[in-house]
């Protein structure tokens, strides 16, 4: 698949979605079913892009500061720190450890 | 203009203008990927939610292949189709008015609108967010994507790990009660199991499915 087809198809794919309420009668997407597995699938999907994007290298699991950032973007998340704050901070940590060179 | 629509536009820019910033480094990691500039630009423009353009570049850039990455990013577009019931009766009538508004109904602005104590001040939030946070994210992963052509290796600047903080930002407000946080739990360990042992895209496949027997497991156990 060319990159343009994955761009164009995928896009196609998340904006139709958006629409969804707009034109099926909402007895089907008000369902508890439905919600509750869309959100559950979410947080699972998010929860293993945060693993891949933390720790991912291609076919392997790495450490480095990455890691380090995500902790700290736990922390102040936790702190209830505003998420562009958060996203800065952890932009910030993993280029000051790799700057100073510690963990590649 | 009343002291309600003044707190509700200022609510809906503040948060406008938190994304747009963070649009900087979703256009400077895209082009990071392997995307031009245009094809970062299309993403913004048409597919428009944070959570899947970030996911399908981050799979394009680790190699997975387009299915794969498509499949990802439609999952995670799933919950705007859902906010959309919400907002379908807030924005009013008429095609275009809804054309835009279906394009514009994402996290924050449905969040924002949610947050509203009348149909009138939900209206307004909705409109103002939507529209600050089009062009806010579009105008910045502009600006990323040209500076990030620029200024070589993005890791240098952390803007990976960033991407990875903005999952865990996304996923946080989510994960504030035991279910989904086992979910989140479990997921992650199957995500570290998966991505040495399965070929690269797969993974996100798997937690996908892992999200709904999950939600079985639960149905049954509350039962």
């Amino acid at each position: 698949m060319s990159l343009w087809s994955v761009i164009l198809l995928a896009s196609a794919v998340v904006a139709a979605t958006k629409f969804v309420g707009f034109v099926l009668p909402s007895s089907i997407t008000e369902s508890d079913v439905v919600q509750r597995v869309s959100d559950a699938v979410t947080v699972a999907l998010l929860a293993s892009l945060v693993v891949i994007q933390t720790a991912g290298a291609g076919n392997s699991i790495v450490v480095d500061a990455r890691l380090v950032a995500v902790v700290v973007a736990g922390f102040l998340l936790w702190r209830r720190v505003p998420f562009i704050v958060v996203i800065l901070a952890a932009a910030i940590v993993a280029a000051g450890i790799r700057f100073v060179g510690w963990l590649a | 203009m009343t002291d309600q629509r003044r707190a509700t536009i200022s609510m809906s820019l503040g948060v406008a203008g938190a994304v747009a910033l963070y649009g900087i480094s979703f256009g400077a990691l895209s082009v990071a990927a392997g995307l031009d500039v245009w094809q970062t630009q299309v993403l913004s423009l048409f597919m428009f939610s944070g959570g899947s353009q970030f996911a399908l570049i981050g799979l394009v850039a680790a190699g997975a292949p387009g299915p794969t990455a498509i499949l990802a990013a439609g999952l995670l577009g799933v919950r705007n189709g859902l906010y959309s019931l919400r907002t379908a009766p807030i924005v009013g009538h008429g095609f275009w008015k809804r054309l835009v508004a279906g394009q514009w109904t994402i996290d924050e602005s449905t969040a924002v609108a949610l947050a509203q104590k009348t149909p009138e001040l939900s209206r307004l939030g909705f409109w103002v967010t939507g529209a600050g946070i089009y062009i806010g994210w579009n105008s910045m992963t502009l600006l990323g994507a040209l500076v990030g052509d620029a200024m070589g290796d993005v890791r240098a600047y952390g803007l990976d790990a960033a991407a990875a903080a903005a999952f865990l930002g996304l996923l946080w407000p989510r994960i504030q009660s035991l279910q989904p946080a086992t979910i989140a739990v479990v997921a992650a360990v199957v995500a570290v199991i998966t991505i040495p042992t399965l070929p690269v895209g797969i993974p996100v496949v798997i937690a996908a499915v892992v999200g709904v027997a999950m939600y079985v497991v639960q149905a049954r156990g509350v039962r």
